[in-house]
């Protein structure tokens, strides 16, 4: 434990142009982390190609004592396998290193822990002390309370479960080290990406989500939950029958494997409330459910439920509100 | 090519768990135990490949009590070729079990090695990922389609952003999303070959792994639970309490 400092690594997830909103609550949880009332230094890893913006914005990011930004064409696509040793090379120094639970964090951060022979604590909801978290394990059926014995925590952050760090109009953090280290990816390539392009707010950012599910019927009927989502300016979601059957792309699947959120207004149109996608919104602020099955399980977690045919109540919600 | 699929034995996802109620632990005594759904996925995939040619072998391996034996059995019903159970308690961490992998993948040489993306009751979503880093070998996660081509492999992947297409050497690691393949069901004829299929057992300690948890469970609780809501008889009604009682429009 000797070379290794009180201190925390961020890894900071964006896509070269902007930083995450799942970064900046990852700052927050570890500010959260404490050591006789101190919270211990956040440094921010920033590892990109061409991510000057994304430096600027984090450089203005409060709760950030250091910025250490590695700009090289190998990491461009984020592969797991370069920047995973990247990171276990620099993060060896730090007690605590922590990223987004995103599958971008998902991804890397159990290789990360691998090649430092520690464990894994996965997406955290709350930070006790130096050594002990809060996590949910059963699709959010149980809460473990772990406490870890090894000497650098690797964890990855349920970023619902923490808001966002402010961000101040001019940079604030003075410590910014660029610095030079290319892991060339021995292993994988990029081929290509489908980014689902949306105007719509993204679903761990977005304060209203409006979610189909099987019960919509079709893809063209899904736009009834794309229009009530426009009218209130939240996002859409889904729930995985709605995935399954091409209703809308994978990415916004609300659940235990897909996305988690905690808005503060939850809209579920037709989802009968599998226990796999309540793990993906019960922490919601406001649920209401409608759905023309008064038995679903989706009312035993809503705030206020409408039992109907959704295809009448819809067109008037959409209209009144 | 052979391909290894590890194997979890897991509450069935079906079954809502209880926290005991003093809070050491999840009450998992006469609880239906099933097999990972993530790695009846990964089964599936890998008896895809061999149908289609590409696998000459396909191997599952499990790690963890004797009840394991019940779940090779089910993957060797629907085309695995056979089974390694690696005896140990349950509850390894996903690092040990992982170095456990790393020991069997040294033994059989796979080419491939197919995982399911997460166990449905730890949710940690790690091990796969590990166990690449430990072989140092590339790593496929979240996989919704997998092609190989002359030693080549193509991986689309489940991102957050949509989806992101990869392709590696092997041997490599592949850990696989819900929408890869829709998994077949046993039948009663492959049920009864299946008893027929050799597995072999080995003793965790024979491997000189250290399994020492890096973590310790403090306590287990019950998630808070929320309020009963109401039910509203109309869309007025629904529109005036989200303005009003909730003040969310």
């Amino acid at each position: 434990m000797d070379n290794i400092q009180r201190a925390t690594l961020v890894i900071a997830e964006h896509d070269n142009q902007s930083v995450s909103v799942d970064t900046l609550r990852t700052v927050n949880a570890a500010s959260q982390i404490q050591h006789e009332g101190t919270s211990l230094p956040v440094t921010v890893l920033l590892v990109g190609y061409q991510s000057g913006a994304v430096l600027e914005q984090i450089k203005c990011a409060h709760g950030v004592s250091n910025i250490i930004a590695i700009d090289a064409k190998e990491y461009q696509h984020a592969l797991a396998e370069n920047l995973a040793e990247l990171i276990a090379e620099i993060g060896k120094n730090y007690s605590h290193i922590l990223t987004p639970s995103t599958t971008f964090g998902k991804n890397l951060m159990p290789r990360v822990a691998a090649l430092l022979d520690v464990g894994q604590l996965s997406d955290v909801i709350a930070i006790e002390s130096l050594d002990t978290v809060v996590r949910p394990i059963y699709a959010g059926n149980a809460l473990a309370r772990v406490r870890s014995n090894d000497t650098i925590k690797v964890m990855t952050i349920r970023s619902s479960a923490f808001d966002a760090v402010a961000v101040s109009d001019a940079p604030i953090v003075e410590h910014v080290t660029m610095a030079e280290k290319i892991i060339a990816a021995a292993h994988s390539m990029f081929v290509s990406q489908q980014k689902v392009e949306s105007e719509r707010p993204e679903l761990p950012a977005a304060s209203v989500v409006v979610s189909g599910g099987r019960g919509l019927g079709s893809k063209e009927n899904f736009a009834l939950v794309e229009q009530l989502a426009d009218k209130l300016g939240g996002a859409i979601g889904a729930s995985r029958a709605a995935v399954d059957a091409g209703f809308v792309s994978n990415d916004l699947q609300v659940g235990q494997t897909g996305k988690i959120v905690a808005p503060q207004l939850y809209i579920a149109v037709g989802i009968s409330g599998a226990i796999q996608h309540l793990a993906g919104m019960k922490d919601s602020k406001v649920i209401v459910a409608i759905n023309n099955d008064p038995d679903a399980p989706i009312f035993q977690v809503a705030d206020y439920g409408l039992v109907g045919d959704l295809f009448e109540i819809m067109p008037e919600l959409l209209d009144k509100i | 090519m052979k391909i290894l699929v590890p194997i979890k034995r897991v509450v069935d996802h079906n079954v809502k768990v209880r926290v005991k109620s003093d809070g050491s632990g999840v009450d998992l005594d006469n609880v239906k135990m099933s097999i990972n759904p993530f790695d009846e996925i990964a089964i599936e995939e890998a008896v895809r490949l061999k149908e289609a040619g590409t696998a000459s072998e396909v191997v599952v391996v499990s790690v963890g009590s004797q009840g394991c034996q019940d779940i090779i059995r089910t993957a060797l019903a629907v085309g695995a070729d056979r089974g390694i159970h690696v005896l140990a308690e349950d509850g390894i961490e996903p690092l040990a079990i992982a170095k456990t992998l790393k020991a069997v993948v040294e033994q059989e040489l796979p080419k491939l090695l197919l995982l399911g993306k997460q166990a449905i009751d730890d949710d940690s979503n790690q091990t796969g990922q590990m166990l690449a880093a430990l072989l140092k070998w590339p790593q496929g996660t979240f996989a919704s389609e997998v092609r190989v081509e002359d030693e080549q492999l193509t991986v689309t992947r489940e991102v957050d952003a949509g989806l992101e297409v990869l392709t590696m050497p092997m041997p490599a690691v592949v850990t696989c999303d819900l929408r890869l393949n829709e998994p077949r069901y046993a039948s009663l004829p492959n049920i009864m070959k299946a008893k027929r299929k050799p597995i072999d057992c080995i003793e965790i300690d024979s491997l000189g792994i250290d399994t020492t948890p890096r973590f310790k469970a403090v306590t287990y609780t019950v998630p808070e639970q929320r309020k009963g809501g109401v039910m509203v008889s109309s869309v007025d009604e629904l529109i005036e309490k989200l303005k009003n009682e909730a003040k969310v429009l």
